[in-house]
């Protein structure tokens, strides 16, 4: 998205709101570059991985984000966990492994989630599993009634694995209010984009789900912010999952250890000096949103925040040898009481009211949107958009036991496409 | 009451749970209006609705991690597997992301994955696998393998009320073949504890599942050559009953282990450490393995049965055994 546009949109935003979104890029920022010093110092315990360059994908999503929702971030979050109210502290106690981070140090990086409190839930290494563990948080909340959106990330590389695609596809039949931001840095680790996928878009990938997407300039946060808080609403109302390409660059190396000289010179060049927050702080100056005053005191704000929270961490133990053989199971309520909060009647749930008459009532076999591409062959079934609709054609008989339906359910076929 | 099924044992539970306990719902591929491919969720959706009986495209790893998700939010999810063999298909979900929950950051994933296991219905090589070894070298999961159709029922109640991750395999052969009469009120049976099935005193048999009712017939043709061998089920491989096997082979001082799960890597290796590590002085003679062959399962009925343990191969296991 042009930054003109998101200015179009730019009086959406509150004043406060601005500066938040400023306010957390920044200390996104410095408290990966006091980890970048911890880790020269031989503190971090193991690899650290940056998000530089891409604060505004991260801060800008799970700013539309509300209390309730959930989220779930991927390595290059750390901005998403502060915006949604992780303190900076469990980030430093947590990459150096010690006993007072949300994990004890039994994980180390972003791997730490709290389930009762700001809904986050813990990423694994692996990529793109947390695609369908956040669509069953995304069913779950609609079966309490709860009216809550999950979001999650992926980069351009995890969107290649299986799971992305069993995830999605599962998100997409069951329409659930799954915002999913495909973070496209331009880089897996060394391969280029361009070698992992051959599509220019990867948003282009909504199209094989049937769902919505948006492209978005991934280096500028408002239009993140308002693209994301639109995908959000639109999930809560039960639009089914959006996915968003956010376009940025990866401008440190996979990890610190990682030098990343295969990147060309000058798609580097071009990408440092479209940096996120330089061109938000252009912005915010040009509006007369912030002034020199008004900047020194965020950054003396999070110079303090940040030392304060360092020195924690770096005086923190870590964790008693023990600790290490406790833990593989729960042992029961008084380890933990699992509740669930309802916000419905659990009576709908059960007996006599949750029967049903057991039919597929899908309407329409073969009566799909019309492949986009025009010289695709038209299948059985198929309606180019806009022309009438035949009645539907005899239905195949469901699986085993399915009686035949008794009478045709209409079903929303055209959805609106994304960009 | 009437004497039902093992499958019907298996279904009964899911209801009464689903019944009692609007947290607990079923995901799974053809698991709603089919019933399930075995008809062992036959009537719950009728009963419990699209949103409690969810039939989701063939995508085992997202069947997995959308339960992994749902328990998240305490529901208690049954994620089934049409045969269990299509469980490798979700391996990374299961191993990494749902085994490590707890440990890792102390978020309890309180499901079931259940689904038709093992041999000796001609079902080939990908229809009949006994995969509870893979995931019993995971820390987190709790793993059943039960042979009765009241410790179907029972033990498939526990695990849905538990508050872990709960591996349950249902043995096909068994689901019609075997029929028990069961209490008609509400009852459990316990994870992590076996059973004594015959009391002997020549040698102990380790079992579980088909085999469980292979090596009670070996009993039996033992006992009239005056061999009296205890026969113990496991029920609960993870965590395993130590306790129970232990005190069995101190009185008999000899230990057969069947299972129906190849040899290398089964779960008499880890039985025959155990031993060694806390009966070694109790023992009058080696630990003896009845197991299938290392091989695939076999398709042809002639070679599916030279793959199987049978009676005749734990009757002559035995009288070796005895004779140290």
């Amino acid at each position: 998205m042009p930054a003109s546009e998101s200015r179009v949109k730019a009086g959406k935003l509150s004043r406060q709101q601005y500066l938040d979104l400023y306010y957390f890029m920044r200390l996104n920022r410095e408290v990966e570059d006091t980890m970048a010093r911890l880790f020269r110092q031989n503190k971090i315990v193991g690899g650290l991985y940056a998000s530089l360059g891409q604060e505004a994908i991260s801060v800008g999503s799970a700013y539309a984000l509300e209390k309730r929702d959930w989220l779930a971030p991927m390595i290059r979050n750390i901005g998403a966990l502060l915006v949604k109210g992780v303190p900076p502290r469990d980030i430093f106690t947590q990459h150096m492994a010690k006993y007072t981070s949300p994990t004890k140090g039994k994980d180390g990086t972003s791997h730490f989630g709290d389930l009762d409190n700001l809904h986050i839930i813990s990423p694994i290494s692996m990529l793109g599993d947390l695609i369908p563990v956040m669509t069953g948080v995304a069913m779950a909340g609609r079966y309490l009634g709860q009216k809550i959106v999950a979001m999650t990330w992926i980069g351009d590389g995890g969107s290649s694995t299986g799971v992305f695609h069993e995830g999605l596809n599962l998100a997409a039949s069951q329409k659930a209010a799954l915002v999913l931001i495909l973070e496209n840095n331009q880089w897996a680790y060394s391969t280029p984009v361009s070698r992992q996928v051959p599509l220019e878009n990867l948003a282009d990938r909504a199209k094989a789900y049937g769902i919505s997407s948006y492209i978005v300039d991934g280096n500028d946060v408002v239009a993140v912010y308002t693209t994301a808080k639109e995908a959000v609403e639109r999930a809560r109302a039960g639009e089914g999952p959006i996915l968003i390409e956010a376009k940025t660059f990866r401008r440190h190396g996979h990890a610190q250890h990682d030098p990343a000289e295969y990147v060309p010179k000058e798609q580097r060049a071009y990408w440092e000096k479209r940096d996120p927050i330089t061109l938000y702080e252009k912005f915010l100056t040009e509006e007369k949103l912030l002034d020199a005053k008004g900047k020194k005191e965020i950054e003396a704000q999070i110079s303090a925040l940040l030392e304060k929270e360092r020195e924690f961490a770096e005086n923190s133990p870590m964790p008693p040898p023990e600790l290490a053989s406790q833990g593989v199971y729960c042992t029961g309520p008084e380890c933990h009481d699992l509740k669930p909060k309802w916000e419905r009647p659990v009576e709908e749930l059960l007996p006599p009211k949750s029967c049903v008459e057991p039919v597929w009532t899908v309407e329409g076999f073969g009566s799909g949107i019309v492949s986009s591409s025009g010289s695709a062959p038209i299948h059985f079934g198929d309606v180019p958009t806009g022309a009438e609709k035949p009645s539907a054609p005899p239905r195949p008989p469901a699986k085993g036991a399915a009686k035949p339906r008794k009478k045709p359910v209409a079903k929303k076929s055209a959805r609106k496409g994304g960009r | 009451m009437a004497p039902i099924t093992f499958l019907e044992a298996i279904r009964q539970a899911m209801l009464e749970e689903m019944a009692a306990d609007p947290r607990v719902v079923l995901i799974g591929e053809d698991v709603g209006v089919y019933g399930g491919a075995f008809k062992t969720s036959e009537g719950l959706l009728e009963k419990f609705g699209w949103e409690r009986v969810i039939d989701t495209p063939i995508s085992e790893s997202a069947i997995i991690g959308a339960a992994c998700g749902m328990s998240y939010l305490g529901l208690r999810p049954i994620a089934e597997m049409q045969f269990i063999d299509f469980i490798a298909c979700c391996f990374n979900q299961l191993t990494n992301f749902v085994a490590k929950s707890h440990y890792l950051w102390n978020a309890p994933v309180p499901m079931v994955v259940r689904g038709p296991s093992g041999g000796g219905v001609h079902g080939g090589p990908f229809h009949s696998a006994n995969p509870e070894m893979y995931f019993l070298h995971t820390p987190g999961f709790k793993i059943v393998y039960p042979s009765t159709p009241y410790d179907a029922k029972g033990l498939l109640k526990a695990s849905i009320r538990d508050n872990n991750p709960v591996l349950f395999f249902e043995h096909k052969f068994l689901y019609r073949r075997i029929k028990e009469e069961i209490p008609e009120s509400d009852y459990t049976v316990p994870l992590g504890k076996s059973i004594v099935r015959r009391e002997g005193k020549h040698l102990t048999i380790l079992s579980y599942a088909a085999m469980m009712h292979v090596s009670l017939e070996a009993a039996a043709a033992l006992a009239k050559e005056g061999i009296e061998a205890e026969v113990i089920d496991l029920r609960t491989l993870l965590p395993l009953d130590e306790e129970t096997i232990l005190n069995s082979v101190r009185k008999t001082n000899k230990c057969l282990v069947v299972h129906e799960d190849t040899k290398t890597g089964g779960i008499a290796g880890e039985i025959a450490a155990i031993l060694f590590e806390k009966a070694f002085h109790d023992l009058d003679g080696p630990l003896v393995r009845v197991t299938s062959l290392d091989t695939p399962v076999p398709y042809a009925p002639t070679l599916e049965e030279a793959f199987l343990p049978n009676a005749e191969k734990v009757f002559a296991a035995a009288k070796d055994l005895v004779r140290f």
